[in-house]
C-alpha cells in the first residue's frame, strides 16, 4: 500500500462547501451560493477524476493516515482512509452524479427561500459519503455512515413546515438507529475479537479462521449483524419502510440521497466486508434471501402506486434487492456493477420525474399527467432511455448488470435457481411498473390541471400544496398553465446520465468490471472467476436464461402498453375485480399500519404508562417529591428549637457544653 | 505559692458567673461583659497551666484570646450601638425578628 494525501484532500471540498453556504449563505446572493456549492462539489469530482487516474498505474491500493484517533492499550483506531478499486467505483459514482445533481438542482431549487441551506447540506451529505466510501477502518466508515443519515433526515426534512416531510423525516432517522444497533454490535465483536476495527487487520485475522459451515458462530453474528445495519441503510426488508416517505423531500434529494448514493451504502459496505460474508454462508444465505423477498415485494407495491416518485422509491428498493441478492449469492462484483448502473438509471428516473413535476407545477399524481411528450420532449428522451435500462432492454447499462446478478444467482455455488426465478418475476413486474409510469406520464391526454385551476386550494394536502407554500421547488409566480419544458441546467445532468445509462453497461462486457474488482474480493472472486471459465457449457444456459429475462421485459412492456395505452379502462376493471388483494398491494399490505400495531402503539403505550405515569412521575418524580415533604415534616417539628431568642439558643449552647462536659467525665479523658 | 487548684477554682467561678449572667441578662451589654467574664476565666487557667508547668505556650495563648476579645468588642459594640439606633431598646427579648 503506498500513503496518497489526496485521500484526505478529497473530501475537504465538499465540507468546505457546506461550512461556507451553512454559515454565510443567509447573507449572500443566490449566485455566489450557486458558485461556492457547484465549484467544491465540483472539485470533489475533478479530484476523483485525478485519483483514479494516478490509481489505474498504481500497483497497490492508496492509503493516507491522517491523525489519531483513539489509543487505548493494544487497541487503537485512526483516521485513515483507504482507496481501492472497489471504493475508487464508489468514489466517482458518488462524486460524479453527486456533482450532475448539484447542477441539477441549481434549476430545481432556485425559487426555493432555503436555496443556501439546500446547497449546504447537499454539500456536507457528499462530505460524509466520502468519508464513508474512503474509510479503512469500521469506525470512520461509521461516522460516514451515520453523517450521511444526518445529511438524509435535514434533507427528507427540508420542507420542516410540512407536517409529512417532517415526520418522514424522522421516521428515517429512527428506523435508521435501529440498523446502527446491530452494525455496532457487530463492531463491538470485531473489537473484542480481533482487536481492531481496521479493514486490513480484521480481514487478515477472519482469513485465519475456518469456513463456519454449520451453525453460527462469530463470523455469522457479525455478518448478520453487519446485514441488520446494511437493511436500515440500504432499505430492506424489514427496514426498508423509511424510504418510500423519504420521497417527501425535494426531488433531487431522493435522486441523490435515496438512489444513487446514499441507499447504497448498505450494498458497499456488505461488499466491503466480503472476506466475512464469504466464510460465513449462513449470514450469505440470509442476505440473499432478504435481498431476493425485498426485491419481489418492493415491486409489487410498485404497480399500484399513483405517485411517481413513490413508483420510483419502491423501484429502488426493489433494485437494491437484486444487489443484496448478489452479494448473498457471493457475486460481489455484479452487485457494485448493479450500484453503478443503479446510480445513473435511477438518479436520472428521479430526476427527469422532477423535471416533469417541476413542469406541471409540483403535481406527483401520475393520473393527473400524460401527453407529456409533446410538452417535455428532452425530458422524455431521456426519461425513456431511463425506462428502457431499468427493465432490462439490451444494450442499455441494467440490460448487463441485472443479467449478470441473474446468472450469478442461478450459477454461483451458494445460488439456486429459486433466486434465478424470483429475480426473473421481479424483472417482467419491474418492466411492467416502469411502462406503467412512463405511458401514464408520456402518452395520452394531459389530465392535469390548467391555468384556470391550478391553484384550486381544494387541492390541499396534495404534494404541490408546498409550491403554493412559496418555498417550493416550483414557484414562478404565474398561474400554471401549458406544462413546459425544463431550464438546460436541470435539462444537462439529464442528458449526460442518460448517456451514461445507455453505455455505463458496457463495461461489464466480457467481466471487464468483474476483472477489474477482482483484487479486491481476492479469494471469492477467483474462485468465482475459475468456476466461470471452466464452465464453457454454462455459456449456452447463460445465453438462454438472458433470453428469458429479456422475455419477461418485453412481456412487462405489452402488458403495460395494452393496459394503459390501448384499454385505458382496463386497469380499473382489474383493480375492482382483484378487491381485497388490490387493496392490500396500493396500501403497500398494510406494512406500515402492521409496525403501529406491533411496535409504535406498544412503545408509545409502554412509555406513557410505565415510563412516564409509572416510573418517572411514579418513582423519580414521587422520590424527590416525598423526601422534600419527609423534610418539611421533620422540620416543622424541629424549627420550634430556633425560637429567635438569644437566651434560650444561649442555654442550647450551655446545655451542649454540659452534655459534653458530662460525657467526657463519664467516659474519662484518654489520650 | 499558690496550690494550681486555687486558680483553677476560680476560674471556674469565673466561667460560670459568665454563663450564667449570659443566660440570664436581657440587656446587650451585660451579656456582652459576660462573654468576656468567661474569656476571662478560661484566660486564668491558661496562665496557672502555664506558671504551673513552665511552659510558654499557654501565655501565648492568652494574648491571641486578648486580641481576639478586643477585636470582638470593637465590632460587638458596633453592632450593640447599631441595634440600639434601629430598635431604641436593649433588651434581647425584643431584639427577635428571626423567630419565626
Amino acid at each position: 500500500m503506498t500513503p496518497n494525501p489526496y485521500l484526505w484532500l478529497i473530501q475537504l471540498p465538499p465540507l468546505a462547501g457546506a461550512a461556507i453556504n451553512g454559515f454565510f449563505g443567509r447573507r449572500s446572493s443566490k449566485q455566489a451560493i450557486t458558485a461556492i456549492a457547484l465549484i467544491f462539489s465540483g472539485a470533489a469530482f475533478g479530484l476523483a477524476l485525478f485519483l483514479a487516474a494516478i490509481f489505474s498505474s498504481a500497483s497497490a491500493p492508496y492509503y493516507f493516515d491522517l491523525a489519531h484517533w483513539i489509543r487505548s492499550g493494544s487497541f487503537q483506531v485512526d483516521f485513515s482512509f483507504y482507496l481501492d478499486q472497489l471504493s475508487l467505483v464508489m468514489l466517482l459514482v458518488v462524486t460524479g452524479v453527486g456533482f450532475l445533481i448539484h447542477i441539477y438542482s441549481v434549476g430545481y431549487m432556485w425559487e426555493d427561500d432555503g436555496y443556501y441551506r439546500f446547497m449546504s447540506y447537499m454539500n456536507l451529505f457528499m462530505f460524509f459519503m466520502l468519508t464513508l466510501v474512503m474509510a479503512k477502518n469500521y469506525l470512520v466508515m461509521f461516522i460516514g455512515w451515520e453523517g450521511v443519515g444526518l445529511a438524509s433526515y435535514l434533507l427528507i426534512g427540508f420542507w420542516f413546515i410540512k407536517d409529512s416531510a417532517a415526520s418522514a423525516g424522522k421516521k428515517a432517522f429512527i428506523v435508521n438507529r435501529i440498523g446502527d444497533f446491530g452494525f455496532l454490535i457487530a463492531l463491538f465483536l470485531m473489537i473484542k475479537h480481533f482487536g481492531s476495527l481496521d479493514f486490513t487487520h480484521v480481514f487478515a485475522a477472519v482469513r485465519t479462521l475456518p469456513t463456519e459451515t454449520a451453525g453460527v458462530g462469530l463470523l455469522s453474528a457479525i455478518g448478520l449483524l453487519l446485514m441488520v445495519g446494511a437493511a436500515g441503510k440500504s432499505a430492506q426488508i424489514p427496514l426498508y419502510v423509511w424510504l418510500p416517505d423519504a420521497m417527501e423531500g425535494p426531488t433531487p434529494v431522493s435522486a441523490l440521497i435515496h438512489a444513487a448514493t446514499m441507499v447504497t451504502a448498505g450494498v458497499y459496505m456488505v461488499a466491503r466486508s466480503s472476506a466475512i460474508f464469504e466464510r460465513a454462508p449462513m449470514a450469505m444465505m440470509v442476505v440473499a434471501i432478504i435481498g431476493t423477498l425485498t426485491a419481489l415485494f418492493a415491486a409489487t407495491i410498485g404497480i399500484a402506486q399513483t405517485d411517481i416518485k413513490k413508483v420510483l422509491a419502491y423501484s429502488t428498493v426493489s433494485q437494491l434487492g437484486y444487489m443484496f441478492m448478489a452479494c448473498g449469492v457471493g457475486a460481489f462484483s455484479a452487485g457494485i456493477f448493479h450500484l453503478m448502473t443503479h446510480a445513473f438509471f435511477k438518479g436520472l428516473l428521479f430526476l427527469a420525474a422532477g423535471s416533469v413535476i417541476h413542469g406541471i407545477g409540483g403535481e406527483q399524481d401520475m393520473r393527473k399527467m400524460g401527453g407529456l411528450r409533446v410538452y417535455m420532449p428532452v425530458t422524455f428522451l431521456t426519461m425513456s432511455i431511463a425506462t428502457f435500462t431499468i427493465a432490462g432492454f439490451p444494450p442499455l447499462a441494467a440490460y448487463f448488470s441485472k443479467d449478470e446478478i441473474l446468472w450469478k444467482a442461478y450459477s454461483s455455488p451458494n445460488g439456486s435457481w429459486v433466486f434465478w426465478l424470483v429475480g426473473v418475476i421481479t424483472a417482467f413486474i419491474t418492466s411492467f411498473y416502469m411502462f406503467r409510469l412512463w405511458f401514464l406520464t408520456f402518452f395520452g391526454d394531459y389530465r392535469g390541471a390548467t391555468a384556470h385551476d391550478a391553484h384550486d386550494p381544494s387541492r390541499a394536502g396534495a404534494p404541490s400544496t408546498v409550491a403554493q407554500g412559496g418555498s417550493a421547488p416550483h414557484g414562478h409566480g404565474h398561474g400554471h398553465g401549458e406544462p413546459h419544458e425544463s431550464p438546460w441546467v436541470m435539462l444537462g445532468p439529464l442528458v449526460i446520465l442518460a448517456i451514461l445509462s445507455f453505455f455505463g453497461g458496457w463495461v461489464g462486457y466480457h467481466d471487464h468490471f468483474q476483472h477489474f474488482l477482482a483484487p479486491v474480493f481476492q479469494s471469492g472472486a477467483a474462485a468465482e472467476l475459475a468456476h466461470e471459465s471452466g464452465e464453457a457449457a454454462g455459456k449456452g444456459t447463460e445465453m438462454l436464461l438472458m433470453l428469458i429475462s429479456v422475455t419477461a421485459a418485453v412481456l412487462g412492456f405489452l402488458l403495460a402498453w395494452t393496459l394503459y395505452l390501448r384499454r385505458p379502462q382496463l386497469p380499473e376493471h382489474i383493480a375492482t375485480s382483484l378487491g381485497e388483494l388490490y387493496q392490500a398491494v396500493a396500501h403497500k399490505y398494510y406494512i406500515d399500519e402492521l409496525y403501529a400495531v406491533l411496535f409504535v402503539k406498544p412503545l408509545i403505550d409502554g412509555s406513557t404508562t410505565i415510563l412516564w405515569h409509572g416510573v418517572d412521575q411514579g418513582v423519580i418524580d414521587a422520590a424527590v417529591n416525598d423526601s422534600a415533604d419527609a423534610a418539611r415534616h421533620v422540620s416543622d417539628n424541629a424549627r420550634h428549637m430556633q425560637s429567635g431568642n438569644l437566651r434560650s439558643y444561649a442555654g442550647w449552647v450551655a446545655a451542649g457544653g454540659a452534655a459534653v462536659i458530662a460525657y467526657m467525665v463519664w467516659m474519662g479523658v484518654t489520650r | 505559692m499558690v496550690p494550681l487548684s486555687y486558680y483553677l477554682v476560680l476560674s471556674g467561678i469565673l466561667f460560670v458567673c459568665g454563663v450564667l449572667g449570659f443566660l440570664i441578662k436581657r440587656n446587650i451589654i451585660a451579656i456582652f461583659m459576660s462573654i468576656e467574664l468567661m474569656l476571662n476565666g478560661v484566660n486564668l487557667s491558661f496562665v496557672a497551666f502555664a506558671a504551673q508547668w513552665h511552659a510558654l505556650s499557654g501565655q501565648v495563648f492568652v494574648f491571641f484570646v486578648m486580641v481576639v476579645a478586643a477585636a470582638e468588642a470593637a465590632v460587638g459594640l458596633a453592632i450593640i450601638i447599631a441595634v440600639y439606633r434601629t430598635r431604641e431598646t436593649l433588651n434581647v427579648d425584643q431584639v427577635n425578628l428571626l423567630k419565626l
